[in-house]
């Protein structure tokens, strides 16, 4: 037992956070959210020159292995900067083909993924007509759907891969709140697809990658929100001395950092207990979704209060982590969503 | 970064479990589950020996000392078995985990042997004396005085909230021992026996009707000059290394504490029907994740190995767990209903969901009360401006 990084994943942590503070301005994030929401070269080079797109997939299929406690260190990372990047959906794909498809779709895809050559995303539909290899449903609320090249669809068990690039396939962006992750509405109709062999452990891994990502981008969220404020509490005077000493601020402040380090912790223990196949992985998740997407939205929202005037404007990034913070807590399930999860785990199901 | 035992610790887990078990079902069951600091309190007094007899009373000091020199990963497993083994909780507590560290760390070797021995071994309690009536938060702000007159130092003034004094054998008391010193500046840091003339023992009731605390007050009070910690005027050092101790590993033994009333929460849920309440199950959600949190906020503190750099996890835990327990006790009274505000018998005492309840508010007060601990971390961990001093 030994609850702190490794010294590989302290400079994997130093590493992909330098790229990200270096490269993900607020210049080009907003540039971004005017056309798609998507910064293509900045996704280009954070696949070529830092090759983190590759973790979670093995060396033969052109990715770097590793495991989820790296995939947490840079969803964090990514989450600190509301770096306009498709990763929530690429980790989720990439998880899942490892997972659930065959050999040949892993020999297809991974590798172009992995390089960044490729976009994915992954969509989950309620209903949908099989006409044994052609396929029809329409999918809400894709994140990054509009930009994706590969999509893999899930409904209840099964999983497909579908190729975007196809008259069959009709992709609406649509503007979204948080415009560094928009969301989209995918509509296949008759679309080629292929399924992939083992939909329960596709979907499964998607959903646990996708979960701890969202947590772990939220505790970014949540951090950065708190370092910004700090640092402008020490600047900003008022009645004569720096509003960072005043005690009601103060404590906001304070409070803000219990949270985090709370969700640092739920974090940590999620991607370790995935590591590690832990009994209480889901439990973990459960509790890392609904702690850190809350915590974030906390102090994003202390983070506009506590600015002052400045915060409220569109100039300021503060809005930016604000509607990160609020999409987060909705996507893959609500607060209430997962804690009622937890209460079923200790108290058995809602009557 | 890992969070599983290694198979060495399990084999310890398993020895120390089994050790524990057979205790609580044989010899011990009749002290088994109990967790207020009074009750029973000679039968726990021996099962401190019991422990001590078997190396298990301070498994993390040195061999030398009583302890077994334990790694962070098996005092982990041994708080973790001694509470599922439901053994009671330690009556010296203070002694073994503020007093003995504290003593290992700033005590002469000489000290090491007279105090040490006996506190591993169960036989001399511990009781802290800092507080006073005019220096709660205000800690430095302490007057009681203590002057030395030849081979003795003489104390005279008042503690207040002292828990336990009135059954410790031993009080570590804060004293200015500078005439005209003001502030963190010449206080010392004295040992001292509680049973002698000059020391007066009077207990306060709290709210919910037991008396664990204490006013204590000295009135030529003596001690041997070598009773000291450290160097005269230098107290305050010794005061503040010994609060980092509370943060130590027993705080995983009183998580399992913790673990225990939550589960008492749990099944009286389920079996009054609170459990389907969706509010509730919320609740006890939030209760359950709360608490898995801290544990894995403490194992990220007792892990770290920089312990030059500012501990986030360490700086906020105090906040953290005594705002989840105060929380955890309303929780309670809401899942009883009416009937949690009735008491069992004639007597003004509560069992263990009710007392929760009004016990816990204390967690926000004692040891830095939870305005104090905001300003600490916004000082200490965020580096904002300090609070501003008054001179009233
Ligand atoms: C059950 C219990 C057991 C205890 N056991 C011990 C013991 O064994 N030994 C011992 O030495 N002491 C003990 N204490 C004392 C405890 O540490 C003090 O009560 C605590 O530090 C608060 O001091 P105070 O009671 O004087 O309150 P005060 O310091 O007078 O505080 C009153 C209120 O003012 C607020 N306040 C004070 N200063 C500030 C500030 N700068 N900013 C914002 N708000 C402020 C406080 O948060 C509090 O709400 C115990 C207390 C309790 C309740």
């Amino acid at each position: 037992m030994d609850f702190v990084f490794t010294d590989e994943q302290v400079m994997i942590a130093d590493t992909v956070s330098a790229f990200l503070v270096e490269s993900a301005t607020s210049e080009r994030t907003r540039a971004a959210m005017a056309a798609d929401g998507l910064d293509r070269s900045l996704w280009a080079s954070f696949c070529e020159d830092l090759g983190l797109a590759g973790i979670g997939v093995p060396e033969e299929s052109g990715g770097v292995g590793l495991g989820m406690v790296e995939q947490a260190i840079v969803a964090e990372a990514a989450g600190a900067t509301v770096a306009p990047l498709p990763l929530l959906g690429h980790a989720m794909l990439v998880r899942a083909i490892v997972a659930g498809g065959s050999h040949e779709q892993k020999d297809t895809w991974l590798s172009r993924l992995v390089s960044g050559r490729i976009v994915g995303a992954v969509a989950r539909a309620e209903h949908w007509q099989d006409k044994g290899s052609s396929l029809s449903l329409v999918a809400d609320f894709v994140p990054h759907g509009a930009s994706a090249d590969l999509i893999m669809v899930c409904g209840e068990a099964r999983a497909w891969l579908v190729d975007a690039a196809q008259p069959q396939v009709t992709r609406i962006g649509h503007v979204t709140m948080d415009q560094t992750r928009p969301l989209a509405t995918v509509t296949l109709t008759e679309a080629r697809v292929e399924e992939l062999p083992d939909g329960p452990a596709a979907i499964a891994a998607a959903e646990v990658t996708g979960l701890l990502s969202l947590s772990a981008e939220a505790l970014g969220v949540a951090q950065e929100a708190l370092d910004r404020t700090v640092a402008y509490s020490k600047e900003r005077i008022q009645f004569g001395r720096p509003i960072g000493s005043f005690q009601a601020y103060k404590h906001r402040l304070a409070d803000m950092m219990v949270l985090i380090e709370q969700a640092r912790s739920a974090v940590y223990w999620a991607a370790c207990a995935l590591d590690e196949n832990d009994a209480d992985a889901w439990l973990a998740l459960h509790a890392a979704k609904s702690f850190c997407a809350d915590t974030a939205f906390m102090c994003a929202a202390n983070m506009i209060q506590l600015h002052g005037g400045i915060g409220f404007t569109w100039e300021h990034d503060a809005h930016l982590f604000f509607k990160r913070a609020r999409s987060i807590q909705t996507l893959m399930g609500s607060g209430n969503h997962h804690r009622e999860k937890v209460a079923a785990m200790v108290l058995g199901e809602a009557a | 970064m890992k969070l599983g035992f290694s198979l060495a610790e399990e084999a310890f887990r398993d020895e120390c479990a089994a050790w524990l078990q057979d205790r609580m079902a044989n010899a011990f069951a009749d002290i088994r589950g109990i967790a207020n600091l009074t009750e029973k309190i000679e039968r726990r007094k021996e099962w401190e020996q019991e422990l001590a007899a078997h190396r298990w009373s301070c498994i993390g000091w040195p061999e030398q000392w009583g302890g077994r020199g334990a790694s962070l990963a098996e005092q982990v497993i041994f708080a973790e078995e001694y509470a599922r083994a439901g053994a009671p909780g330690r009556v010296n507590h203070i002694g073994v985990e503020l007093a003995g560290p504290t003593i290992l760390a700033f005590g002469t070797e000489e000290q090491k042997a007279k105090f040490l021995p006996g506190i591993a071994a169960g036989t001399s309690i511990w009781c802290q004396g800092y507080s006073e009536p005019n220096a709660g938060s205000d800690l430095a702000n302490v007057r009681t005085k203590a002057r030395l007159e030849g081979d003795q130092w003489v104390v005279n003034g008042q503690k207040v909230w002292t828990s336990l004094a009135h059954y410790s054998d031993w009080i570590f008391v804060v004293a200015r021992s500078e005439e005209g010193s003001k502030g963190p500046k010449g206080l010392t840091f004295l040992m001292m026996k509680l049973d002698q003339p000059g020391i007066d023992v009077v207990p306060i009731r709290q709210i919910n009707g037991e008396a664990e605390f204490n006013e204590t007050f000295f009135a030529d009070a003596r001690c041997p000059a070598d009773s000291l910690i450290g160097t005269p005027g230098d107290g305050w050092r010794v005061a503040m290394g010994l609060l980092a101790f509370e943060r130590g590993v027993s705080t995983l033994g009183q998580q399992m504490g913790f673990r225990n009333e939550l589960d008492e929460i749990i099944r009286v849920a389920r079996e009054n029907g609170a459990a389907r309440d969706p509010l509730i199950r919320q609740r006890i959600a939030k209760a359950e994740i709360g608490l898995r949190l801290m544990r894995y906020g403490a194992l990220r503190m007792l892990s770290r190995t920089d312990l030059s750099a500012i501990d986030g996890a360490a700086l906020t835990y105090k906040i953290q767990w005594a705002t989840w327990r105060r929380d955890l006790g309303e929780l309670a009274m809401d899942v009883l209903g009416q009937a949690g505000e009735i008491a069992e018998g004639d007597a003004y005492e509560w069992g263990m969901l009710p007392n929760l309840f009004l016990y816990s508010r204390c967690d926000t007060i004692y040891g830095g009360t939870n305005q104090i601990q905001r300003n600490q971390i916004a000082e200490r961990g965020l580096g904002l401006p300090r609070e501003p001093r008054g001179d009233v």
